[in-house]
């Protein structure tokens, strides 16, 4: 049974109609019922931002279910990793700064729109996406080695997690630069404003959320 | 939405009224036009599904003899009845089949068209039923087809928050539906592996036989998640962001409350199954061994991850048409629904503990008996919210001036289906009863109370909001006739399955009377053969009434159940946009037989004057 309580808490005496308990109604002129409020503000989270929320959310279950499964198995080994194969630690750890850095690119082109400052905006989100692509670059590399190795992903429960848990990534990697370069091009072309910066900051929260999930799979996955 | 924003986007919307075929009927945007093509392939997809059915209770009741009309499936799934053919032949075959009721029946109507059924290809097909079933009825019907159509009209908003993004939920399910009718087609068959897929059956191709159509299977269910977290998306951003003025949270109707928690639900527990599903392909094409025990993989961290998606599945099934039934049996009591705010918060917390319950699933698979018996603790906690829920339905109908129109009825058979399928879970929720009755006919009996009972929830939700969907009313009489051979087929069908599985009747066997022990038992097959066909055949009333009615039905009233909720205050059916103007909300969904105004109902967004006020003192 709806009191209207939400609504009515700024305006005493006003109950909505609640005919089970006719006693408790109090009349209220020209309303039925608890008056609506003039009109609903507009709301917290736009449409476009809580979609990008709710992806997020799914994709950390996504992830969740893949890492979970990591960690059975690596701690379910007597040996890891497996044989005399170690991943090249050194460069990723570079490579991890890379993209760490395009986070803080991204964060200043998105300071730069909010400022409305076209040019700046454009130069740091093309650094954004340049880092990025290194990124992706220097995994592709690394996997070439890894595979020369005798590293593949049916090699065994290491190859297998690895070139899961690591390839998922590395594909919302390609998926965020992809987006970054439509993003980029619509810069360019001057779509984005200090008022119609949505686009824009939504590609930014996904950004932000795949540099957060490499935060996570790399001690993991890397350092053992 | 502001109004001005509302009346912005409804003069938007006013703009490109003219709309070619092609942006109407097939790519359309418009969440009703979405809604009804999710229905309409879902009810294709339901005669599939009941044909499957069909096959296997054939099977069952006369194993081995020729099924009826199914001459034109191909070998190696069907074989030609006159050949003197020797698949899996049981010696001295009639001498257990001839006693029994019906026998004569069998063997006349299998030499229309008959063909026998290769055992490897009844796995096939009871796998098909089951992922059919819930992946491509239930799920399309309930959560893509009515909340799609309801949501944006129950909240009082012109569409969904994203609009292409629906469309485009609707056009990645298409190639999934089509996917997965193609495995039957494709060398070896469709996925044979049950609808769980356990690991190492499906892991490993070799070992049922099934490549390809296994294969389709992961994939077609794959690009459906891909579906579903579109539509997700889109349900819970509408449901929190375009409200009509005046719709705050305990305002809303519980359908859109169950619809709101199965959106999350589907949010988080399909990419889940999506993880696994990806895996498991990886094991089956890539080489991996995740779930292969032979290269270091584990067969139970399968189970793990697809019951932890699984048991929120059930839920999401079975929400919606706990939220139609709660709508369904407020308006046609006349009367508010009993502890609104109680359904709310049952419903979510059965959304937390489906969260919680996933090993009772797998109490048999070798689990740490001590997790089995967490598990069963979690699972009993679920009796709580369920009760609440099924005594304020009880509550609801206490004292009112029922009316029994047939979406009442139907929304009264999910009620009492579900009291069945409820009750005969905690049996099941038992570690020592379910180490008796896993994996037997009890289980099936149970979960067909439960799932198959939400098909009650589906013609209530049809039946009801059919005037609105289509302008048209549908024939009271033919639904009426609809119901009662409906609930009394559902349940001779369904309820003697507890007397086969207590007996030991295992599920997924192509022929029980290859046991010993199960040959006094037959007789139940045979009778719950019988009833399942009749059930069947009940539904060509359904056909016909739904089709007729749709073309020829009586002209429908805006609110021609004199109901509160903010649909009926739209044209039937209404117009793109929804509402002419934005209604604006006064009051909750359930004001029947309110002292403020001479009619019995109340509509939400009707303003009452002061007049109305005083003379109610």
């Amino acid at each position: 049974m709806p009191r209207g309580s939400v609504l009515a808490a700024g305006l005493p005496a006003s109950q909505p109609p609640t005919h089970d308990t006719p006693e408790t109604l109090v009349a209220v002129p020209g309303h039925g019922g608890g008056p609506p409020p003039p009109s609903i503000p507009r709301p917290p989270v736009s449409n476009a931002r809580m979609g990008m929320l709710m992806l997020i959310g799914a994709e950390t279950m996504f992830f969740a279910g893949l890492i979970g499964a990591y960690v059975v198995f690596r701690f379910g080994s007597p040996v890891w990793p497996s044989g005399h194969l170690y991943l090249p630690v050194g460069i990723t750890w570079v490579n991890t700064g890379f993209l760490l850095f395009s986070c803080y690119t991204m964060w200043r082109a998105m300071r730069c729109i909010q400022a409305d400052q076209q040019q700046p905006f454009v130069r740091w989100l093309a650094i954004t996406a340049l880092l990025g692509s290194i990124f992706l670059g220097v995994q592709g590399f690394e996997w070439v080695q890894l595979v020369h190795d005798g590293l593949t992903i049916s090699a065994g429960m290491y190859g297998a997690t690895f070139y899961t848990l690591i390839g998922c990534h590395g594909l919302h990697v390609l998926a965020a630069v992809l987006w970054l370069g439509v993003v980029l091009f619509q810069a360019r072309l001057g779509k984005f404003s200090q008022q119609h910066a949505i686009g824009v900051e939504i590609c930014s929260m996904y950004w932000y959320y795949v540099g957060a999930v490499w935060v996570v799979l790399f001690p993991l996955v890397y350092l053992n | 939405m502001s109004e001005a924003g509302a009346t912005a986007a409804h003069d938007a919307h006013a703009e490109h009224h003219e709309l070619g075929f092609i942006r109407t009927y097939i790519f359309s945007t418009d969440h009703k036009m979405i809604g009804r093509q999710f229905i309409f392939a879902s009810i294709l997809m339901l005669i599939v599904g009941g044909l499957l059915a069909m096959m296997m209770r054939w099977e069952l009741a006369w194993p081995e003899t020729p099924v009826p009309f199914t001459s034109w499936i191909s070998e190696p799934f069907m074989y030609p009845a006159d050949e003197d053919s020797t698949v899996g032949a049981v010696e001295g075959l009639s001498e257990y089949v001839d006693p029994y009721p019906g026998a004569n029946f069998a063997k006349s109507l299998g030499s229309v068209g008959g063909a026998h059924m290769d055992p490897a290809f009844y796995n096939s097909v009871f796998t098909m039923h089951a992922t059919i079933m819930i992946f491509f009825v239930v799920m399309p019907f309930m959560v893509g087809g009515f909340g799609n159509y309801l949501i944006p009209l129950m909240i009082g908003a012109g569409d969904m928050a994203f609009p292409v993004l629906n469309m485009l939920s609707f056009w990645t399910a298409v190639p999934a539906t089509i996917m997965i009718v193609y495995s039957f087609f494709v060398e070896g068959g469709a996925a044979a592996g049950g609808w769980t897929m356990y690991a190492t059956l499906s892991a490993d191709p070799t070992l049922s036989g099934v490549d390809t159509g296994a294969d389709l299977w992961v994939i077609s269910l794959l690009i459906l998640g891909v579906s579903s977290l579109m539509g997700a998306i889109n349900y819970i951003t509408t449901v929190v962001n375009m409200r009509a003025p005046g719709m705050t949270w305990f305002r809303m109707p519980l359908v859109i409350w169950s619809l709101f928690v199965t959106a999350i639900l589907l949010l988080l527990a399909l990419p889940v199954l999506t993880a696994a599903l990806g895996m498991l392909l990886f094991d089956r094409t890539m080489g991996t061994s995740f779930f292969m025990p032979g290269g270091g993989g584990e067969p139970i961290l399968w189970q793990h991850l697809f019951w932890f998606f699984g048991h929120p599945e059930v839920y999401i099934l079975v929400l919606p048409a706990m939220g139609v039934t709660s709508d369904i049996l407020s308006t046609f009591s006349r009367k508010p629904i009993f502890g609104y705010k109680a359904m709310a918060f049952s419903m979510i917390a059965l959304a937390f503990l489906s969260w919680i319950v996933w090993g009772h699933h797998m109490f048999v698979s070798g689990m740490n008996p001590v997790l089995g018996t967490a598990f069963m603790l979690t699972t009993m906690v679920i009796a709580v919210p369920s009760a609440i829920k099924t005594f304020n339905w009880l509550g609801t109908l206490w004292g009112g001036n029922i009316r029994f129109t047939s979406p009442m009825l139907f929304a009264l058979g999910f009620v009492s289906n579900f009291v069945i399928g409820g009750l005969s879970g905690i049996y099941m929720a038992s570690t020592p009863v379910d180490i008796f009755i896993h994996d037997t006919y009890f289980i099936v009996a149970h979960f067909h109370y439960v799932v198959a009972g939400i098909i009650f929830g589906m013609f209530a939700a049809l039946y009801y909001w059919f005037p609105k969907i289509f302008g048209r009313m549908m024939n009271e009489t033919l639904g009426k006739v609809h119901f009662a051979l409906t609930y009394i087929f559902f349940n001779l069908a369904f309820f003697p399955m507890h007397f086969l599985g207590v007996g030991g009747h295992m599920r997924r066997i192509y022929n029980p009377l290859q046991y010993e022990f199960l040959h006094d038992l037959q007789w139940w097959n045979v009778f719950i053969t019988m009833s399942a066909f009749c059930l069947g055949l009940s539904q060509l009333i359904f056909f016909a009434n739904f089709i007729w009615s749709l073309i020829a039905g009586k002209k429908a009233d805006k609110n021609p159940w004199e109901a509160n909720t903010l649909e009926w205050t739209a044209p039937s059916p209404p117009g793109h946009g929804n509402f002419e103007t934005t209604p604006t909300v006064y009051r909750g969904p359930y004001e029947y037989s309110s002292p403020l105004v001479k009619e019995d109902w109340l509509p939400q967004d009707r303003k009452l004057g002061p007049e109305a006020v005083t003379a109610s003192h």
